[in-house]
This record gives structure tokens, sequence and C-alpha cells, in this order.
């Protein structure tokens, strides 16, 4: 199955951990990838991911900021 | 990254945080900060406004080192752990104008969310209407979050959109402490600005170099731990996630025992300091102000620290409520301890007003 995209870089607290729930929620048992700029976002979109049970992955960008892997 | 940063972003760090607001800022009230208002960013920021002579309440007139200090520890903070990142560009006029109305509910209230917290950890029982309203105001917000509420995106920006905010901080550290007379009388001699209040709370602080310490320890965990009063309500509504929340009540705890322990819990409605009893009013305030805190992202501390790490939109908020602040004082909107000014509910009812056609209005497709 090909993995969701979403791109939430640049966008304000707490935009990004709402899109990531979103996302979780439609696609239940794929692999969602998600874009984010900063740290503050990075951190909130994994506690949300680990509450939600999901394995997580982190990766810096060389172009700055995190693509983060999450597997349900 | 250090053990002691690792600690900083865990589920200790706004606990940690929020504890030892809850210490220092009855310590400063306790060293000469006004009454349960050893921190308020509001108001500190209001006080600055007056300082500079953007309103003219002889009252409240002092270049509170605190923000500054808090911009400081945070910019530091960013730059050894590289998330200094300067970026720009997320509607920056609606966010100017949301800092203005915070501000001006806030000072209806008389105090932004942290003091809220405050003015309950040291028995001021008109705190409950206000964080009611906070509460009532972020609900609100939440709402417009779900259903895809977005100021938009913010981008990468040169160096100077990110230096701009620890520069003013730095004017203002630099003005404290030399106190210039920059404006003329009729006959041409020199008076302020700078402005100091010679009584009411603008005359009452503690030490510079206690709040320098405090200001740039504050900062700089604040940074580490994402400490947010408004995330902290905000989050447990939207996801059932009580990282932030958790700071909060750490901090009330700490501050009712460090009052209790520097004999200042003093519970009641009457007579609090710097404080009215009108219930209504407490709570629409603070209605405003959590609506326009949680539209813009982050309560007014959290702005502070974010424009200190880099975001120049956050800066932009923050001077909305310097500019806030003085239309509240100049054109009779802020609150005093007789009660709410004379055009304050109505300067209330129009900024919920505004957030609302905000909220209804601002949308981004962030379709990936």
């Amino acid at each position: 199955m090909e993995p969701v995209h979403v791109d939430a870089t640049g966008l304000s607290c707490p935009q990004p951990v709402i899109l990531t729930r979103q996302a979780l929620k439609s696609y239940a048992t794929g692999q969602v990838v998600i874009l984010v700029d900063t740290a503050t976002s990075r951190d909130n979109v994994s506690r949300l991911a680990q509450r939600e049970g999901c394995q997580i992955e982190v990766q810096e960008r060389p172009e700055g900021g995190f693509r983060l892997v999450l597997r349900p | 990254m250090s053990r002691v940063s690792r600690f900083l972003i865990s589920r200790w760090g706004p606990i940690v945080t929020g504890a030892i607001v809850g210490i220092l800022a009855p310590m400063l009230v306790y060293l000469g900060n006004p009454g349960n208002m050893g921190i308020c960013v509001a108001c500190f920021t209001r006080d600055i406004a007056g300082a500079l002579g953007l309103h003219r309440a002889a009252v409240v007139q002092y270049l509170r080192p605190e923000i500054p200090w808090f911009i400081f520890g945070s910019l530091i903070a960013a730059l050894i752990y590289k998330e200094y990142k300067p970026r720009a560009g997320s509607a920056p006029l609606v966010r100017f104008s949301l800092g203005g109305f915070a501000m001006i509910g806030a000072l209806v209230f008389l105090g932004c969310p942290w003091r809220a917290y405050l003015r309950l950890a040291g028995g001021d029982w008109n705190a409950i209407p206000g964080i009611a309203g906070l509460v009532v105001g972020i609900v609100i917000g939440v709402q417009f979050l779900k259903s895809g509420y977005s100021l938009g995106r913010n981008r990468p920006a040169p160096a100077a959109a990110g230096w701009i905010m620890p520069a003013f901080a730095a004017a203002l550290l630099i003005l404290l402490l030399t106190a210039p007379l920059l404006g003329r009388t009729a006959e041409g001699e020199p008076t302020g600005p700078i402005f100091f209040s010679t009584t009411g709370p603008g005359a009452a602080y503690a030490p510079v170099i206690v709040s320098l310490v405090v200001g740039l320890a504050i900062g700089f965990l604040a940074q580490r731990s994402r400490f947010c009063t408004v995330g902290a309500v905000r989050d447990l509504i939207l996801v059932r996630d009580t990282y932030l929340l958790n700071g909060v009540i750490a901090l009330i705890i700490a501050g009712v025992v460090t009052n209790l322990i520097l004999g200042q819990f003093n519970p009641g409605f009457e007579g609090q300091p710097v404080s009215h009893t009108n219930a209504l009013w407490n709570f629409g305030g603070m209605v405003l102000s959590g609506l326009a805190f949680t539209l813009a992202g982050g309560c007014p501390g959290r702005q502070v620290f974010m424009s200190g790490e880099g975001d120049a939109d956050a800066g932009v908020f923050v001077l909305g409520m310097l500019v806030g602040a003085g239309f509240a004082h100049n054109l009779s909107l802020a609150s005093s301890s007789a009660g709410p000014g004379p055009y304050g509910p109505i300067a209330v009812i129009i900024g919920i007003l505004f957030c609302l056609a905000v909220g209804f209005t601002a949308r981004e497709s962030v379709a990936a």
C-alpha cells in the first residue's frame, strides 16, 4: 500500500498534530509520512503517534526539518 | 543532545518548568514585583508600552526586564540545541491584530493566562471566572482548529527576521539601564519617555539582577520544554494530551506552596492586588484572550519564547500586544481595581467578533 504523505511544514501548533491524526484515522492500515520543519512539531507528532500505538521513524531532512514515518 | 535537554523535552519538562515558574514568580513578588504579578507577560508588556510612552497611564510604566530576558533565554537555548531558525510569512497582520486584541482582553481581566494561574495560586478567587473564560475561549478556538482553521505556512526567512526581536530586547535593556529622557516639554526641557512610575504597580519591581536570572532561566527552560499555558488546555481538549497541562498544574501547586511559605496566600475576592471583582468581565476578557491566543498558536509567554528562537510571526504577535496595550490605556479599555474601564466591555465584544471572523475565514488547503 502506498504511504500517505502529509506536508505540515511551516504550520503553527497544533495543526501538524491535527493533520497527523486525520491521516492516521483515514488510513488506519497504511504507512503515514509526515514532513515538519521544527523540533517542536517533531516532538508533538511523535507523542501523538506513540499514544496511537504507532511505530515511529524520525529522519532529518538534508534541506532542514524532519521526515516522520508512522506505521500503525 | 545532553541529558538535561532530553529530560526537558520528556514529559517532565513542562512539569519542572511550571514548578519553577510557580516557585520563582511568588519570590519575585516577595522581592518587589506587584502582588500576584511575579510574572505576567501581558502586564509586563503593558508596563513596557507605558515606559516607551505608547500610553500615559502613569501608574503602569516600567521597562520590565523579565520580558527581554525571556527572549534571550529562549534564544540561547535555541542556539545551543540548534533549533534557532529564522522563519516568517504566516499572516503577519492577522497575528498582529490577534496580539492586540489578546492584550485588550487580558487588560480587562488584568492578567494573561500566566497571571490568571498565579492569581489563583495567591488566593485571588477573581481568577476563577477569568480561568473559566480562558477555557471557553480555547474551546471556541479548538472548534475552529478542528474544522480546518489555519493562518497558513511560514517559510524560512532572512537572518534579519530572526534577530529583530532579540535586538529589540537588547534595546529595552539598554534603555532600562541608561533611563534617558527622550521627550521634550513645550519649553524644551527633557522629559520622558522613558517613563518610570513613581506610584502604583509600575513602581513595584524586584532588583534588576534577580529579574535577569529568573528571566533567563525561565526563557531557557520554556524553550526546551515548549511550556505553554494555552496549549495546556487546548491539547487536553483536542487530543487528550496532558503533556503541557501537567506544567500548569505544577505551576499552580508550586505557587500555592511558595505563597503559603512566604505568607502571601490571601484567599478571597475583595482587596486582591491589581484586580477587580466584576466576574462577568473577568470572564469575558479572558474569553477574548483565550480565543485570540488559540488562533495564534500559543499563550503570550510561548509567543515571546518563539520570537527568541527565530519565529518572526510570533515577534509580530508580541509587537501587536505592545501596541494593543497602548490602545487599551489610551482609549479607556483597561480595567482598574474599581472595575472595567468605560469602553472595556465593548472592546471585548469587538475583539471576539474580530476573532470569530478570523476563525471562520482563515483556511488553507494543506492536502498533500
